[in-house]
């Protein structure tokens, strides 16, 4: 294992997470650990069980064995708002977002989930509603200029170019405050220069303290921007380490290559 | 567009993309006094119905002929009501409640058991005293049927709701101290005295209850439209539209659909107090399963999840009926045919006009994906 530049803190562990559905095996004791202020890249073919390990992080499946900490403490077996409320926060691999609200709504909703006014506040309008609802949107706009994005606040988000929508989900996930964000193939229809912009900001992310996690096909934006790689292939892990250990790994280009029919 | 002062984006800017009608765009526009005058108007025109009558040409056009005016004028302030409350349900948080007539039967007996000489509780309450203890049990009786049931979605939540209005209406039939069709009677009305000692609300005139409907329209509107514009109704249009990726982005979805019931199931027990006060007498025969369909036909032909269509809505599920009482058709009364009338205009309208009359503008867009996936 390489020295990892991160500041080495402990903030996620992934210790033997298995998950079935029936007799299918989509995690088969996956191991890996992430530390504070790094960017990992989660990668593998085609149904390797990326996106189950990001579903199994994030609540929506419960493993079948297996833990998952995070700062410490466990995540299994916790509401998904709990979750994200605790530090984690994702983007989908098929964007979704909440069609009929504006681009701002939608990054309200996720910048509000820390306030306090209750529905009677709100009802009445109390000061704390003025305050909380003033910090909110400053805080919203404020994720939409950080990824680009400020200009289109008032828009329909079903009416934004599909480029946008991108952006504005991670605008919504860094609104609520991560210390982990999760990328679920952020690039994945992207041109080259769209790639190098998404590279820049998942740089912008790390450096304002946000930990990433990222899941991409595209190996050149992955071997470029992350710190330490995980690659899994068919729910299992079959390599780890930084991207010129990955790149080199026999196991890697076997699972992406295919195995020459001579070597084997 | 963005507003000077603090770099925000104007609530305008909503209508820039092309999917509100006109209308709306210029509303939006206006400015904000002219926006408050202008329904200040039409709350005192609301006010003003009664004398409608009076109007030379189209006034006897519009008034009832088989139901005095002003009793049916409060027929539509109830139903306004609980279309409103049915709103924030049905219209809002996407739920979909087939037994709104319950909360309504449940505001009414409150009522009635706590004023009326017949009840076994013999209290003897005035209406006024009654009030707030019956909004509170109704609000109560949203979270009891809310609470296990909230899990369910669509149609498993319809039918089970709907179960719910039968289980108030088989108590009120059954159970003996609802008194069945016997029903309570000398439930006292709301107080208050003209300077002659004559009651404000009385027994004649139903003007005085129709603008004490309206009033807590008004108050009903207002309440709704804060919630709507806040991070509570901003969840319930989450929960609405992707209730998976709200609750991914920190919503506590549970939290805010029980909210979203409790919260209709209060309003349409405010419509219960205000009907158990202006009739005095209530039975079981009163709340039939054929009042939440009609509630739930005004919200969705007015327009669901938009506070104009749910009460245009609501009045027109009550004035259509009352206006055809007393009409002859073909030498038989019109009210006869009510249901058939109205049927068809209900049809008419989902035909033509699918996401109700006066719809909101993202209910539309939702209406109009849907459509297109069917299709494709």
């Amino acid at each position: 294992m390489n020295s990892r530049t991160a500041d080495g803190r402990q903030l996620l562990e992934v210790d033997n997470v298995t998950l079935r559905f029936g007799g299918l095996v989509a995690l088969d004791e996956v191991n890996f650990a992430m530390r504070t202020g790094e960017i990992l890249g989660l990668i593998g073919p085609n149904g390797a069980g990326k996106t189950t390990c990001f579903n199994v992080m994030t609540g929506m499946y419960r493993p079948t064995a297996g833990t998952v900490r995070f700062q410490g403490r466990p995540l299994i077996g916790r509401k998904r708002h709990e979750i994200t409320r605790s530090g984690i926060a994702r983007t989908f691999q098929n964007v979704r977002l909440f069609p009929e609200m504006t681009a701002l709504e939608n990054v309200m909703v996720g910048a509000d989930i820390r306030d306090r006014t209750s529905v009677l506040g709100a009802l009445f309008r109390v000061p704390r509603y003025w305050r909380e609802e003033r910090a909110s949107r400053a805080k919203a706009m404020e994720m939409m200029e950080f990824v680009g994005i400020a200009d289109r606040a008032g828009e329909v988000s079903r009416n934004l170019p599909y480029g946008v929508q991108r952006r504005l989900e991670i605008a919504r996930a860094l609104a609520t405050d991560p210390a982990l964000l999760c990328l679920d193939e952020p690039a994945a229809g992207f041109n080259p220069s769209e790639k190098a912009a998404l590279l820049q900001l998942i740089r912008a992310i790390r450096d304002r303290g946000v930990t990433v996690l990222l899941i991409e096909h595209d190996m050149r934006l992955v071997m470029e921007v992350t710190d330490h790689i995980v690659v899994l292939e068919f729910g299992k892990k079959i390599a780890e380490g930084s991207p010129a250990e990955v790149r080199e790994d026999p196991r890697v280009i076997a699972a992406y290559l295919g195995v020459p029919t001579d070597a084997a | 567009m963005i507003d000077q002062k603090t770099a925000m984006p104007r609530r305008t800017w909503r209508n820039r993309n092309g999917n509100g009608s006109p209308f709306r765009g210029r509303w939006a526009r206006l400015p904000r006094s002219a926006r408050w005058a202008s329904l200040l108007g039409v709350a005192l025109l609301a006010y003003l119905l009664p004398y409608v009558g009076s109007i030379p040409g189209i006034g006897p056009q519009i008034v009832t002929e088989g139901i005095d005016w002003p009793s049916a004028l409060f027929n539509i302030s109830y139903f306004v009501l609980l279309a409103l409350g049915l709103n924030v349900v049905v219209g809002y948080a996407g739920l979909l409640d087939l037994g709104y007539v319950g909360f309504f039967a449940v505001g009414a007996y409150s009522v009635a058991l706590f004023t009326s000489p017949d009840s076994i509780l013999n209290t003897g309450w005035s209406w006024l005293a009654a009030v707030p203890v019956a909004i509170a049990l109704t609000l109560v009786s949203g979270v009891i049927l809310g609470w296990p049931t909230l899990r369910l979605r669509g149609d498993y939540l319809a039918i089970v709701t709907l179960g719910f209005a039968e289980i108030i209406r088989n108590t009120a039939n059954g159970a003996e101290f609802m008194r069945g069709d016997r029903g309570f009677g000398g439930i006292p009305h709301p107080p208050g005295s003209l300077g002659d000692n004559s009651p404000i609300f009385g027994v004649r005139d139903a003007t005085p209850y129709y603008w004490l409907g309206l009033t807590i329209i008004v108050v009903v509107i207002i309440g709704v439209r804060n919630l709507e514009h806040s991070r509570v109704g901003r969840s319930w249009l989450a929960i609405r539209e992707d209730q998976e990726a709200a609750e991914m982005m920190g919503v506590r979805t549970v939290k805010y659909k029980l909210w979203a019931f409790a919260i209709g199931a209060a309003i349409g027990g405010f419509g219960g107090v205000m009907f158990a006060g202006e009739q005095g007498f209530l039975n079981s025969a009163t709340f039939q399963l054929l009042f939440s369909i009609l509630v739930l036909a005004g919200v969705v032909m007015g327009g669901s999840g938009n506070i104009p269509g749910a009460i245009l809505g609501g009045a027109l599920v009550s004035y259509v009926p009352d206006r055809l009482r007393g009409v002859e058709i073909a030498g038989t009364d019109a009210f006869q045919f009510r249901m058939l009338i109205f049927g068809f205009m209900i049809i008419v309208v989902m035909v033509f006009r699918p996401q109700g009359l006066l719809p909101s503008r993202r209910r539309a867009a939702e209406l109009a994906d849907r459509a297109k996936e069917a299709t494709a």
